[in-house]
């Protein structure tokens, strides 16, 4: 029992330990990512070809004043950031990274993490309600409005999911993908494939979608009045929530850690591929493509992707049914 | 060009004073029904596009051959017949006012607020006469010929003085 | 500060009173394109009123110029639209050399034009940028920006400054053109459409754009000509007034080009004039520079142009009374310029700038106006932007192109 509880911490910590170095340096790869695609050159000063820039900014940000400004509720303006940092990296304990280790292997698994990313809805509105600004209030508004339409769609792109897998534990549902051709759901799941990963992409708040952040409208939306520390852990949660998502369709569409071939001594590898090349999807977006309206932005999650996912849960259950 | 020119010396001679010829056909006109000429050349001969509207102070020119100290401007452009009109009107320095020329072109609502801004000349008709370009509990005119190009110590705006005092009493 | 918006009251019934939703844009903002600060008032997300408060930018150039001789005020002028300031400049020289009647030689006209040209490029890479970068496009910026810096160091060969150039006198221009400048033009019209191209490819047809776009701020042809629109904005509607057509200056009577005009007067139209410009301009200047050099040893400044720099005996120490702080020091008495008044009006890539300049037979100038298209811009943004969303003001401010030094002076 006691042995179980201290392997169970240690993993936990490792696991954490590595997700936030996974997030810190994935925001070095976007901007060294994006500087390419932009002709020029991103951060290489710090550390050879700039790779201890993430350090550099955490000092940074450590380092810097923390200032609360007047008039805010000041309970409710702390707590927020730490919200939203939970939600997102709590499902980093869900993910089965290799066939013989999650660290929680619950049977909802599925809904588990649905309903933390629900959950870290709170955290934008929170900040920006507490603190006193116009700006935050709008951004804080916009943004409960965004994730909770992308929410539905995201849901139905997984029930789908789960008719076809027939069970809501995430283990399971990597270990039924094998019946499928190429041993991944994405082919016959196509279109859940995509309506997912344009709700992921909103649920993040990220470029297309990012209206509540956006820097050249709403001078950072939703987190405007926070500085150093609990900035940085805004941000940090921003990517942890991609880093989330990802693996999230890494194990739902793309098969987890399955591949052609078995790699010796690295169970994860495949799984790391899949994850990354998704997050390469995420930068890659972020460098292309302009940000779209408020309402244009409502408009496509109520009416372009809710129908598609319902139509595309129909198509699943009549294949379960012919097949 | 000329048609015109004469057309109008003949139905506004009570308005016009002067036609001059300088590098575009310049009419000085009086302020007493000077808003009739301007809505002739708008909707009778398609005057549809102000170029310009500003003020000039005349103080100690040499060359003056008039008494008002002030003139108000006006450039207009037809776009079809692609013909260029100057119009002055004489301002005394007493009775500093002129009609508004805004209900007819939409432009000229903020010239015109430029205008008083910088001469102090006020303008019948207007509907929203501020300061613009200066702060708005800003004294004086600046570019009138009296105002100075530096200012001395004692005569600093209010605002930025009692600015400076509160920053001196906290620090 | 003084506050001086009243802050009206809409009464629902007689209990309860509401309070509209205010949202000061202030002068510091991201997106505001220098120091113009919004009053906006906003019902849910669609703006009701929009109130521009301009001034913080002031600096005094017209008062200044009385202080200034002719030549010394086109150093002014740089600071205006400092984008495109070889518009500028031209705008000044023409409007002093009417006065004077001075006649230009042909090659300073080609040179000028020449110069003029590179400054719409220039001014519509930069408005290219910051326009995509506000929507949302961050690449297209740092692409335009390569371009731009291209042109930049052109400029710097030809006249020693990036950004505020002077290169543009009164009776011709500054120093002539190198062989090693010619030829790096002559490389850059070679290139320049294909880097077009790579813009489009970005984002003309991409839905997202198309959707931002399309419909925002539509400005009929007879409220833009009575709103005193011009430029790119006023060609969009339809209207298709260009000062370089209308009342040729410079080369422009010896070239040809087209002036591109709009149908429906929306974003996504004036979006595409100043594309079709882009290729417009690189046509002019590949004429201008096969014109060349039929002219080649010809002098770059008119002969009578006076010599309005520091004559010589001043620099010689004189007692002269120092006069009071403040007061307008008029300048000797030399009919250098005869006195009168003179209006010139040029196609800045902004939209039409004009002088106008009045004369007391000294040399300094007795009033000096700038017409500046910001200015009248601004004033417009009321007008567009009603029942618009917040994305879309940031929209049209980009559409506009305003520069603050410009409307501000």
């Amino acid at each position: 029992m006691l042995e179980k509880l201290i392997y169970f911490l240690i993993t936990a910590v490792i696991l954490l330990v590595i997700a936030l170095l996974h997030v810190a340096y994935l925001t070095y790869a976007e901007r060294k990512i994006i500087a390419r695609m932009q002709q020029r050159l991103g951060p290489n000063r710090v550390g050879p070809r700039g790779l201890l820039q993430p350090i550099a900014d955490m000092l940074k940000l450590l380092t810097k004043e923390d200032l609360v400004p007047y008039g805010v509720d000041k309970p409710i303006f702390y707590i927020a950031p730490f919200i939203s940092l939970v939600c997102a990296g709590t499902g980093v304990a869900l993910i089965p990274l290799w066939e013989k280790f999650v660290i929680s292997n619950i049977n909802v698994g599925l809904l588990f993490i649905l309903a933390l990313s629900s959950l870290s809805a709170y955290g934008v509105i929170l900040s920006g309600w507490a603190s006193n600004s116009r700006y935050a209030f709008l951004g804080g508004l916009r943004a409960s409005a965004q994730v909770i339409s992308y929410e539905i769609a995201m849901s139905l792109a997984l029930l789908s999911v789960v008719l076809m897998a027939g069970s809501l534990n995430l283990m399971d549902i990597v270990k039924a993908q094998i019946n499928s051709p190429y041993k991944i759901y994405l082919i016959p799941q196509i279109i859940a494939f995509y309506v997912f990963i344009i709700s992921a992409i909103a649920e993040c708040n990220r470029v297309p979608f990012d209206l509540p952040e956006a820097e050249t409208e709403l001078v950072a939306g939703y987190f405007v009045e926070y500085s150093a520390m609990r900035f940085a852990i805004f941000y940090l949660a921003e990517y942890f929530g991609m880093v989330v998502m990802s693996a999230l369709a890494v194990t739902c569409f793309l098969g987890g850690w399955v591949g052609p071939f078995e790699v010796p001594y690295v169970p994860f590898f495949w799984f790391l591929i899949k994850l990354y090349f998704l997050l390469f999807v995420y930068i890659w977006v972020r460098a292309t493509l302009p940000r779209y309206r408020y309402d244009q932005l409502m408009g496509l999650g109520w009416k372009v992707l809710i129908p598609v996912g319902i139509i595309n849960l129909f198509l699943t259950a009549l294949l379960k049914l012919i097949f | 060009m000329e048609e015109l020119l004469n057309e109008l010396k003949e139905k506004f001679s009570s308005v016009i004073i002067e036609i001059q010829e300088k590098d575009y056909p310049t009419l000085i006109c009086k302020r007493s029904g000077f808003l009739d000429l301007m809505k002739y050349l708008k909707e009778e001969k398609g005057f549809k596009y102000l170029i310009d509207l500003c003020g000039v102070d005349y103080l100690d020119y040499k060359y003056k051959n008039f008494e008002e100290r002030f003139e108000v401007v006006y450039h207009l452009y037809n776009l079809d017949t692609k013909i260029l009109l100057r119009l002055k009107v004489r301002i005394p320095e007493k009775d500093c006012w002129q009609y508004s020329v805004t209900p007819l072109w939409e432009t000229a609502n903020w010239f015109e607020r430029e205008c008083y801004d910088m001469f102090g000349i006020n303008f019948k008709g207007h509907p929203n006469l501020k300061r613009i370009l200066m702060p708005d509990d800003w004294e004086g005119h600046p570019l009138r010929k009296d105002y100075p190009v530096y200012l001395e110590e004692e005569q600093e705006w209010k605002t930025y003085k009692e600015l400076k005092e509160k920053v001196k009493q906290q620090s | 500060m003084a506050t001086y918006l009243e802050i009206n009251k809409k009464q629902v019934n007689e209990e309860k009173w509401e309070e509209p939703f205010y949202l000061n844009m202030g002068p510091q903002h991201p997106s505001t394109h220098g120091v113009l600060r919004l009053f906006l008032e906003l019902e849910g997300e669609t703006i009701v009123n929009c109130t521009p408060i301009i001034g913080y930018l002031h600096r005094g150039v017209e008062k200044l110029a009385e202080t200034l001789n002719y030549n010394q005020t086109i150093v002014l002028s740089d600071r205006l639209d400092y984008i495109a300031s070889a518009a500028n400049n031209t705008a000044f020289a023409l409007a002093f050399e009417k006065l004077m009647g001075l006649e230009v030689p042909r090659r300073a006209k080609l040179l000028r034009t020449i110069v003029c040209e590179m400054a719409r490029i220039c001014n519509h890479l930069l408005w290219l940028a910051t326009h995509a970068l506000d929507i949302g496009a961050m690449t297209v910026f740092l692409y335009c920006f390569r371009d731009r810096e291209w042109l930049l160091n052109i400029y710097e060969k030809i006249c020693g400054a990036r950004l505020t150039h002077t290169y543009v006198r009164v009776g011709g221009v500054r120093q002539d053109f190198t062989q090693e400048i010619i030829d790096e033009l002559y490389k850059f019209t070679e290139e320049f459409p294909s880097r077009i191209y790579d813009y489009e490819t970005l984002i003309d047809v991409n839905r997202i754009w198309l959707k931002r776009t399309k419909g925002v701020a539509v400005v009929p042809a007879e409220d833009a000509i009575n709103l005193g629109l011009t430029g790119p904005v006023l060609r969009g509607s339809g209207v298709p007034y260009d000062v370089r057509k209308f009342r040729p200056y410079d080369a422009y009577g010896e070239v040809e080009f087209i002036v591109p005009t709009g149908k429906n007067g929306d974003t996504y139209d004036r979006y595409r004039v100043r594309m079709e410009e882009l290729r417009q301009s690189n046509r002019i200047i590949r004429q201008c520079l096969d014109k060349l050099p039929e002219t080649q040893g010809e002098p770059v400044v008119a002969e009578n142009a006076p010599d309005l720099l520091m004559p010589e005996k001043i620099r010689k120490p004189e007692p002269k009374p120092v006069p009071k702080k403040g007061v307008i020091f008029k300048g000797e008495e030399i009919p250098v310029v005869p006195p009168g008044e003179a209006f010139a009006s040029i196609e800045s890539p902004k939209g039409e700038l004009a002088v106008y300049v009045v004369s007391d037979g000294s040399n300094k100038p007795w009033r000096l106006r700038v017409r500046t298209p910001s200015f009248v811009h601004i004033s417009a943004i009321p007008y567009m932007a009603k029942n618009h969303l917040i994305a879309d003001l940031i929209a049209i401010i980009g559409t506009l192109d305003i520069v603050l030094g410009d409307s501000d002076r």
